[in-house]
């Protein structure tokens, strides 16, 4: 802040708070005259109740001249005029940086201990675990659900079918750096309505044995094969889902397999390694990897 | 002067009352409104794209700050959660800022980039397709609603005037900017970009 606008807080504030002062003191020394009571005739109620410029309670003015003295003290104590800091070294920034390095103090090693143990100990560490149910709950439960068993298009994550892998160090990429899915739209690729229609067809029916006689199949094998494998069983270093198991992320209907070959999906996994750090990559790792092990 | 005076001249008291409560005004609003610390943008932050600026007025006309705040404070127990707390460099293009004063849901100052588009589209339709325990109501009218481009291109220059550093390129390519967008691609895209610039940790 510049000196003039740090001058004129200080003047103003302290211009005022004399004020103040000079109005209790001055409204304490006027007393009714008989003249005024005498012409106060328009201002009676009920008979003798007058309206007059006498001193407030004596209890009142105290409290006021009192907090008149707090705020002088207070204005010394904390940083309030202009640029003044205060005597008592007090400030917004410093409390927190405070409050942080004492949090720091006593949870950092832990953390760090943590952070440097592999998921798989983790898992038998109940404060860990503790730490890991937070941490879910804050970071992932929005998408995956506070049981964690998902939603349309968000993977559930208690059972053993994943899309990227479900070792530690796989869940560890999928939270610390995110994924995105790729698949792309074909609807032109197809050409014509019939052969999107097969196509829906054959997915769908792939749990329960590949249809090889199906012209489908012939454009899944030109078309499908490279993500989702010659057999259907998926990639997971793309994120391309098995096709022959009975998990279906956005649903097993007509209507959904159509949208996902017309239009494309690609499902997002948010990077969250700068929002919480290793340490808590490496324990929330543990507590997902503790969900389906 | 008697209080008799005042009493019973009312242009007098109107003039005494005005003097007697800008003073509070001018000495803690009027350094704020002129000093740097408040007006001059934090490292990063930029006007609002086009339709960024449709998603934030529609932010305010669907009243989301009355249960959603965009404001960090600087405690521990909030950075834990939300990220870096808030700076007032952070709002200068906020007319008006966005605080909010209740959190019925969360504080939403650094939801950028926290979840998929595809989860907010979900989401503001229907908040219980993906969250079950949640008492947000649904905006599914967003979703058929369209974008004005001309009245942004209005309001963009309106914002012009008032000192946002647009440029007349990006004012003239508002229309274009928000061609085929709905509302609720607006919205998304504003929350997208919320508190990004000072996320990491």
């Amino acid at each position: 802040m510049s000196n003039v606008f740090s001058w004129f807080i200080i003047i103003g504030t302290v211009v005022s708070l004399i004020a103040c002062f000079w109005l209790v003191a001055y409204a304490n020394k006027q007393r009714a005259s008989d003249k005024e009571i005498q012409e106060s005739e328009s201002h009676v109620w009920d008979e003798n109740i007058r309206e007059l410029n006498n001193p407030l309670p004596m209890w009142w003015l105290w409290l006021f001249v009192g907090t008149i003295i707090w705020s002088a003290g207070y204005l010394i104590w904390f940083p309030g005029l202009g640029n003044f800091d205060g005597v008592g070294g007090w400030s917004q920034e410093k409390q927190y940086a405070d409050e942080v390095s004492a949090a720091e103090a006593q949870y950092g090693p832990m953390f760090a201990e943590f952070g440097s143990t592999a998921a798989e100990t983790l898992v038998n560490n109940e404060d860990a675990m503790g730490i890991g149910f937070s941490l879910y709950q804050n970071y992932c439960s929005q998408c995956h659900g506070s049981t964690a068993q998902g939603a349309r298009g968000f993977p559930n994550l208690t059972d053993d079918v994943w899309l990227y892998g479900g070792t530690p160090a796989q869940i560890e990429q999928s939270i610390v750096a995110g994924r995105t899915g790729v698949m792309p739209p074909l609807a032109a690729v197809f050409g014509s309505d019939e052969a999107i229609d097969e196509m829906v067809s054959y997915v769908q029916s792939m749990p329960d044995g590949l249809d090889t006689s199906s012209p489908a199949h012939t454009k899944y094998m030109q078309l499908c094969v490279a993500c989702h494998g010659p057999d259907g069983s998926g990639m997971q270093a793309l994120g391309a889902p098995s096709l022959i198991d009975d998990n279906w992320l956005y649903g097993s209907s007509p209507t959904e397999i159509r949208k996902s070959i017309v239009e494309g999906r690609n499902g997002v996994m948010p990077a969250h390694g700068d929002l919480i750090g290793a340490d808590r990559a490496r324990i929330l790792t543990a507590y997902v990897y503790s969900l389906s092990n | 002067m008697k209080h008799e005076k005042i009493e019973k001249n009312i242009n007098l008291m109107m003039v005494l009352i005005v003097v007697a409560i800008s003073i509070g005004g001018l000495i803690e609003i009027v350094p704020l409104m002129l000093s740097s610390d408040a007006t001059e943008p934090y490292e990063g932050i930029e006007p609002y794209p086009a339709l960024q600026l449709a998603g934030r007025d529609i932010y305010v006309r669907e009243g989301c700050y009355a249960c959603h705040s965009q404001q960090i404070r600087p405690f521990r127990s909030e950075t834990e959660r939300y990220g870096p707390y808030s700076v007032a460099g952070e709002f200068v293009y906020d007319r008006p800022f966005q605080f909010g004063s209740k959190r019925t849901g969360p504080d939403l100052a650094r939801v950028g980039k926290r979840y998929s588009d595809d989860w907010h589209r979900i989401h503001l339709i229907n908040p219980r397709d993906v969250v079950p325990e949640s008492n947000m109501p649904g905006y599914p009218w967003l979703a058929d609603a369209m974008i004005d481009g001309e009245l942004m291109k209005s309001k963009l220059r309106g914002l012009q005037i008032l000192g946002d550093p647009y440029s007349d390129e990006e004012v003239a390519a508002a229309p274009g900017a928000v061609a085929g967008k709905s509302e609720l691609d607006a919205l998304i895209a504003y929350l997208q970009n919320l508190g990004t610039v000072r996320s990491a940790r």
